[in-house]
């Protein structure tokens, strides 16, 4: 069928393209036609994202513009297909017309887009955002030409390591270049040599890359993999070596893949490759990253918290906490399963649509009632031991239920306290009833108790 | 269950937060409305006329718990209760208030009932001898607020109950009941 002329491409659920491993973005161009000149009977696609990568051209529907799903596929164009890209002709008619590029691709003979297809065409990109179409032509090239594909193409990791490889396959070896005798590994000693070797070259690498920051910048996708591989190796040896490994080293083995794990984030937003569509790129890819983290933490975390991860796994396209706060705030405009709360004191927190309220309602409910709290309130401190959160965060559940009704606040010298609302149960014509079965009644009974 | 004076103080004295003033609106309302009643109930069964917020007040503060209210919640509970036109400020800084656990208009009427009880329809006595003297012995009237006092014989004067009538010093005002 001619509709599906281009290649399919995966998006998330908060409408971010799902980039192949070491796939970094370059461009992104708002608003771009993408249409067929030669074969006019092809569909068109209107008025989308353009996203340029290291690998790929891709085009995402405009959110707001789609409305039945089945038009709401995201298409690809791999850069490997390109066999031609068209210098940008000036013309007077150019002048009033959207900025156009036009590339060849090689194609099936059906005329489905294909990497080294019998045929070729040219598709043509109508730029009609305000945007720079010379230096949108000009990453192009560099993508085209920097041939990033290649190396993945290829397909396993070890081909993008180099010399000093940590090699634990037999067969990795052979790809190095630099190291033509190779001792064999035997015993004590050649485990001992290996971890030497493995040793230097990663002190090497980190070298190398603190040399000055676009070195770093080149040494960015390898730190990474460098990361992703020691992790592995982590992983693999707390299996194999159980027996040898106690608690506390498992423990330190798990903060370290904690740690390497979230170096990870591959391809940042950042200002220069989104340009305009900055902040709602940032969110969208925000709303990727978090829900991990959200998970782990009970679905409910600290902006502050969010901005220290998010910006450790971008590494060094650091974002300022005022375009943190603009991303999420840009959340209520996308279909995306987060969102930004923010307290009454201010306090601004990220948590599921899912998470609710009322259970850590119902947990703070069953705390107060016990025999201690009716006694002595519960503090915020209290609170977050029992609830397994932060205090800060604790004290506003508490804040919440008291201006549910359900609490009341004691404050003293001896702190802010929260007792259960007893009001609710005294009967304001009789003061001296008391109401069997009630919180009255039971906070009566617990304080008796106590004297 | 603790006593203060002759009052029988409700269970909810020893609850810290009814101590602290809320900020919930209808948690505030509720202990608002607990306030006025154990305020006015104490001063009823202690003949307190007036208090003193920068004064001690014995059901302000809670030794048992180690709690008391501090001026704003004072304040709050006392105004509540002006608001109710069972009290009333007696300066503009809102530091002494009279409290009226009778209204004036009840006061009157127990004047009333108190004179003909005594047989006093027609005789003549002084505002003193009304406050401590030996026939109001055991009645409200017996050592109650002058201020309180005078407030209710004027009532009673507008209506033609009683004349009042000076002599040269303020205790020297004495009343004719024509009841």
């Amino acid at each position: 069928m001619a509709g599906n002329w281009l290649l399919p491409a995966e998006t998330t659920t908060s409408g971010r393209p799902v980039l192949r491993p070491g796939e970094v973005e370059f461009s992104l161009q708002p608003s771009v036609d993408l249409v067929n000149e030669e074969n006019p009977n092809f569909p068109t696609f209107k008025s989308g994202l353009l996203i340029l990568t290291t690998y790929r051209l891709l085009w995402l529907p405009n959110p707001e513009s789609t409305t039945s799903p089945s038009s709401s596929a995201a298409v690809s164009v791999p850069l490997a297909a390109v066999t031609h890209i068209f210098q940008s002709k000036r013309s007077i008619k150019g002048m009033f017309a959207s900025p156009r590029v036009r590339f060849q691709v090689s194609v099936t003979p059906e005329g489905r887009v294909q990497e080294r297809g019998s045929k070729s065409m040219v598709i043509t990109l109508v730029l009609r955002g305000k945007s720079d179409p010379d230096s949108f032509l000009g990453k192009f090239w560099e993508a085209w030409r920097g041939k990033a594909w290649e190396g993945s193409v290829s397909g396993s990791v070890e081909g993008v390591e180099g010399p000093g490889s940590l090699g634990d396959g037999g067969g990795s070896s052979s790809s190095d270049t630099g190291l033509a005798l190779k001792m064999p590994v035997v015993g004590v000693s050649g485990i001992l040599r290996k971890e030497q070797e493995m040793w230097e070259s990663t002190d090497k690498s980190l070298q190398d890359a603190f040399q000055d920051l676009n070195a770093l910048m080149n040494k960015a996708k390898d730190m990474v993999m460098l990361a992703e591989k020691m992790r592995q190796k982590l992983l693999s040896g707390s299996n194999s070596q159980a027996n040898v490994t106690n608690d506390e080293e498992m423990g330190s083995k798990e903060e370290m893949q904690d740690w390497l794990l979230s170096v990870g984030i591959v391809s940042p937003v950042t200002k220069e490759s989104a340009g305009a569509l900055y902040h709602q790129q940032l969110s969208r890819q925000l709303a990727d990253f978090v829900k991990i983290p959200l998970e782990k933490a009970g679905g409910i975390m600290n902006l502050i918290d969010i901005y220290c991860l998010f910006n450790r796994a971008r590494g060094t396209e650091l974002i300022s906490p005022d375009d943190l706060l603009r991303a999420c705030s840009l959340w209520e405009k996308f279909n995306v399963p987060v969102m930004l709360k923010k307290f009454e004191s201010g306090v601004m927190v990220i948590q599921n649509k899912s998470h609710s309220d009322e259970e850590v309602f119902s947990r703070i409910r069953s705390l107060v009632q016990k025999p201690d709290a009716l006694q002595t309130g519960v503090s915020a401190t209290d609170a977050a031991r029992t609830l397994g959160i932060a205090p800060a965060m604790a004290k506003e559940h508490l804040l919440a239920a008291e201006s549910k009704g359900f609490l009341c606040r004691d404050v003293s010298p001896d702190g802010f306290r929260f007792y259960v609302n007893i009001f609710q149960d005294i009967d304001p014509n009789d003061e001296y009833l008391v109401k069997e079965y009630g919180v009255y009644d039971a906070w009566i009974r617990a304080t008796i108790a106590s004297r | 269950m603790q006593k203060l004076g002759e009052l029988k103080l409700p269970h909810f004295f020893n609850y810290p937060p009814y101590f602290t003033l809320q900020p919930v609106r209808e948690t505030r309302e509720k202990q608002i409305q607990l306030w006025k009643e154990l305020i006015l109930d104490y001063c009823r069964t202690q003949k307190i006329f007036v208090v003193g917020l920068e004064e001690d007040f014995a059901l302000f503060s809670n030794p048992a718990i180690e709690r008391s209210l501090n001026h704003e919640a004072r304040v709050a509970f006392l105004s509540a209760i002006v608001s109710d036109g069972r009290a009333e400020w007696m300066d503009k800084g809102h530091r002494r208030c009279l409290i009226l656990w009778h209204r004036i208009q009840d006061w009157a009427d127990i004047i009333l009932r108190f004179v003909k009880d005594n047989g006093l329809e027609d005789s003549v006595m002084t505002v003193e001898e009304i406050r401590s003297g030996i026939e109001s012995r055991g009645t409200d009237i017996h050592g109650m607020d002058r201020t309180v006092l005078m407030r209710a014989l004027k009532l009673l004067e507008n209506k033609g109950k009683l004349a009042i009538f000076k002599g040269t010093s303020t205790d020297d005002e004495g009343v004719k009941f024509s009841v």
